[in-house]
């Protein structure tokens, strides 16, 4: 058991546990799996102003979801605490990250940009806040992230979601491709 | 339709907390939250990532397939039925999508790992979900005004 929880998974094991929660989520409840709804719901529980988007009965539509949310939390936070393990990535993509910058490989995301102290310097801004706002913008205007587009709407066979999930990796290859050297390689 | 007793609506909800805690273990342990497995992705340098994506892809896929054969209804008492998304000039998608990607490689995580990842202990990640917080704030405000 030790051993499961404290080495990498094989991703034809971690693939299918987490393509399971689609049917469960539907079993349990009719649910569609899709967590940036929950980012509405919080937008309609904490400041929904006038807005028409954010003015709906959000205890009707996303409790379920944020119930569900909270509980991701809570099994971060158990993974890191029973079943942490250091993250071996491919060497080539050592060499690429090492060329970003990055020294510390320890972790789950390099502490040079995220952490409290990187916040203030640009790297750590545009990675951390600038990076947060795009995701929040653009799940909510594609109308999904990963998991409602990339897993619950191409297993689905939606073509939304594929254009979605085309977009998604458009805009993650010009970031991973040419922002992230310029901001992280000091060309900025 | 009957809507489930309010007993059975609890218990519901707490299998929703359940689920969730499991997804959000899963979803540490399997590497999918970190941002060194997100530049490899895109850049790309291992398989790990795409079989990932493509065997949950596969196997929802197949789940629902199942389910909708089987025609099974849910604990709820709902039957199963996945509304489909309206594609419209299809822009949405596209610009949306685009927006999101740009973000899912700068933080390294898209909404579920931002939340798993500040669980885990690294809770700067609060501050990129209250960014995420205004930036799908901004888009209910400017969504009056944007094409879809």
């Amino acid at each position: 058991m030790n051993a499961i929880l404290h080495s990498e998974w094989p991703w034809y094991v971690a693939g299918p546990l987490i393509g399971l929660f689609v049917p469960a989520l539907l079993v349990v409840g009719n649910k569609v799996f899709g967590i940036s709804s929950n980012l509405r719901h919080l937008c309609a529980v904490i400041a929904p102003g006038k807005i028409e988007f954010f003015r709906y009965d959000w205890r009707d539509a996303g409790l379920w979801n944020l119930l569900f949310l909270a509980g991701v939390v809570a099994g971060g936070f158990l993974a890191a605490h029973f079943g942490a393990h250091a993250i071996a990535i491919s060497p080539a993509a050592r060499v690429t990250q090492a060329g970003f910058g990055i020294h510390d490989f320890s972790g789950l995301a390099p502490r040079e940009i995220f952490s409290w102290a990187a916040l203030g310097t640009l790297r750590g801004f545009v990675s951390i806040v600038i990076g947060g706002l795009l995701v929040g913008f653009g799940t909510a205007y594609a109308g999904g992230c990963t998991s409602g587009h990339a897993i619950s709407g191409l297993a689905n066979f939606e073509l939304p979601s594929l254009i979605a999930v085309v977009g998604f990796f458009a805009g993650g290859l010009l970031a991973s491709w040419l922002l992230l050297p310029a901001l992280l390689g000091g060309a900025l | 339709m009957s809507k489930p007793t309010p007993r059975r609506a609890t218990a519901l909800l707490a299998l929703y907390l359940a689920l969730g805690i499991a997804f959000g273990f899963v979803l540490t342990q399997s590497e999918v939250v970190s941002w060194y497995r997100i530049q490899e992705m895109f850049h790309f340098q291992s398989f790990r990532m795409f079989g990932i994506i493509g065997s949950a892809v596969a196997t929802a896929a197949i789940s629902i397939a199942v389910l909708k054969r089987l025609g099974v209804r849910a604990a709820s008492g709902e039957p199963i039925a996945i509304p489909t998304k309206k594609l419209g000039t299809g822009i949405r998608y596209a610009v949306g999508g685009f927006l999101f990607g740009l973000g899912w490689a700068l933080t390294g995580a898209c909404p579920g790992p931002l939340f798993s990842l500040v669980g885990s202990g690294a809770t700067v990640y609060l501050a990129a979900i209250l960014a995420a917080l205004a930036g799908t704030w901004l888009y209910g405000w400017l969504r009056p005004r944007l094409p879809h």
